[in-house]
């Protein structure tokens, strides 16, 4: 009996031990998964928690239930990965793999940036990457009474890098409905040169911002959190103001990463692009927040890339050479208040462009267009994940690469 | 593609100038791109240059973060030494790809 084992159960584990239990051989192999916790959290809902949108049901539920019988699920903290004896020490025993894939996603780590887990963390300082920091948010959201609040990326890359800018959007919208849109200043800033993460979304989608008021500050490296002055400071020692600070600290990979040797950086996995396999070591294969492709950090992109990695490892155990085929394509929501969404459709190579998604023409989604169909296909995506995403069943008519059907290329790239 | 003369040359660069063809580069067509920014090149500048284009050529990404753990330079002084957008301003005088930091 061979094993196979999957570290971690967020979307991406979740997925690929339902792919897997359905294509390898049950007599020759064992497929074992280990997760440090007993829930398994709807990230994409922590952007709604604050905002009372979604309550804390909607976004947790126990993660084995999505984990096929057949599948050995363990739940304890992962140490570390002895690449060389193909071994993982869990806290308390040690598991021995033929193949292990990893898939321990990244998390914030706030401590990275100076003042940010100072005396105002979690009193004016928040973050809503994380589930006890959404519902914190929420709660101080609930009762604030309006002042400067600063949307903050602090550096790239983050996990669905589109997040904190639908944040500024729905504060935009809360604030309205709530009567006290003129009692709140929102400024949005962040590390690159745009608000939008790809220069052809700028160019489209920048008078969103006007329309909403929301002020932006480009180019911002944040160097400290000035707890005194309630000001983020940059290396060139521009102070920009808050009464409310609403975080996304530098994102990482777990630190069993780095205490294993197989990180960079930031603990994400050097990883082959188009066949999901680890640089160093050929029988560790890498999915989702965890690698370093340069795809976005997403849900959706660790969907896509389960489809390929599931063939690969087939092709693996066979003894076959692995498909190059995953392109990084990622199919993201951006929700711009108001009921309103975007859909936007993008690869390593194609940028995001205008048109119908997913049938040429007919649609129903439009692309980089703001519709209230594509607000309720992001609503749909909590069902969908639930209920298809987790167990791996393909989203009708949506591929793992990307089409290029249906669509219009024809927004250039501001020249500077 | 564009051409652009630099140095007396015609250097393939893209529609935001960066070099297309890393061959392309060499110490003079570097002063010229500096001077265009306003940049005289220093000691400092070059351990910079050659820094940056050793971590292009392994295929490992740029970003503010890695120059603080490079030990070449701390970040103030990368911005005291190439101001108004560091990494963009270097990479464009080392011949390298702008970073990508659309992901
Ligand atoms: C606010 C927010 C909004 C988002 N919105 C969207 C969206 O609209 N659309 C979209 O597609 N994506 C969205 N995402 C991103 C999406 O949630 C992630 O990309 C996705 O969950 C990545 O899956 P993963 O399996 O790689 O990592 P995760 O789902 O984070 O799973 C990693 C798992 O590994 C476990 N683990 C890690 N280290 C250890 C250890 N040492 N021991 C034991 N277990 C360990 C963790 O407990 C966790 O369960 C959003 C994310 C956030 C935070």
């Amino acid at each position: 009996m061979k094993n196979l084992l999957i570290l971690g159960a967020g979307t991406a584990g979740t997925m690929m031990a339902n792919h897997l239990d359905n294509k390898l051989p049950k007599k020759d192999w064992q497929i074992t998964i280990v997760d440090q916790y007993k829930t398994h959290y709807y990230q994409p809902g922590f952007l709604f928690l604050p905002f009372d949108t979604y309550t804390e049901d909607q976004v947790k539920k126990e993660g084995k239930k999505f984990i096929p019988n057949g599948v050995n699920y363990i739940q304890k903290k992962i140490d570390r990965i002895f690449p060389e004896s193909n071994q993982v020490k869990l806290e308390d025993e040690t598991l021995d793999y033929d193949i292990l894939i990893v898939a321990t996603g990244s998390k914030i780590a706030p401590d990275e940036t100076d003042g940010l887990r100072g005396p105002l963390w979690r009193k004016d300082i928040f973050d809503f990457y994380t589930y006890e920091g959404a519902l914190a948010l929420r709660n101080k959201l609930r009762d604030w009474e309006g002042g400067k609040l600063v949307v903050h990326i602090t550096e790239m890359p983050i996990k669905c890098p589109v997040a904190p800018l639908e944040f500024a959007f729905l504060a935009d919208s809360y604030f309205k409905k709530k009567g006290m849109r003129d009692k709140v200043e929102i400024t949005y800033v962040t590390p690159l040169d745009g608000a939008f993460t790809k220069p052809t979304c700028t160019k489209a989608l920048n008078y969103l911002l006007e329309e909403k008021q929301i002020k932006i500050e480009t180019d911002f490296a944040i160097m400290e959190v000035d707890n005194k002055k309630k000001a983020i400071v940059d290396y060139i020692d521009k102070e920009i103001p808050f009464d409310l600070l609403v975080t996304v600290p530098t994102n990482m990979g777990d630190e069993a990463i780095e205490r294993s040797g197989l990180g960079d950086d930031l603990n994400f996995i050097p990883t082959h692009k188009h066949t999901l396999q680890c640089k160093a070591h050929d029988n560790i294969f890498v999915i989702g927040d965890a690698t370093n492709v340069p795809a976005s950090k997403a849900g959706s992109v660790a969907h896509f890339q389960a489809e390929t990695l599931t063939d690969n490892i087939i092709l693996y155990t066979k003894g076959f050479k692995l498909k190059q085929e995953f392109d990084g394509h990622a199919n993201c929501f951006i929700e711009t208040g108001e009921n309103k969404a975007l859909l936007i459709d993008f690869n390593y190579e194609q940028e995001p462009v205008h048109g119908t998604f997913p049938f040429a023409k007919i649609g129903p989604l439009k692309l980089l267009k703001e519709s209230i169909f594509n607000h309720w296909g992001k609503l749909a995506f909590r069902w969908i994940y639930w209920n298809m995403l987790l167990r791996g069943i393909s989203i009708p008519f949506v591929g793992r690469n990307m089409s290029f059907k249906g669509k219009i290329f024809d927004i250039k790239t501001d020249n500077k | 593609m564009m051409k652009k003369i630099i140095a007396k040359r015609e250097i393939d660069v893209n529609e935001e100038g960066y070099l297309i063809d890393f061959k392309q580069w060499d110490r003079e067509v570097c002063e010229c791109i500096a001077d265009e920014c306003d940049i005289v090149m220093t000691e400092k500048h070059w351990e910079v240059v050659e820094y940056l284009q050793d971590k292009h050529h392994k295929e490992e990404p740029l970003s503010i973060r890695g120059i603080k753990k490079s030990g070449v330079i701390n970040i103030k002084e990368f911005y005291h030494l190439f101001p108004g957008g560091p990494l963009k301003k270097s990479t464009l005088i080392a011949g390298i790809p702008k970073p990508k930091s659309c992901i």
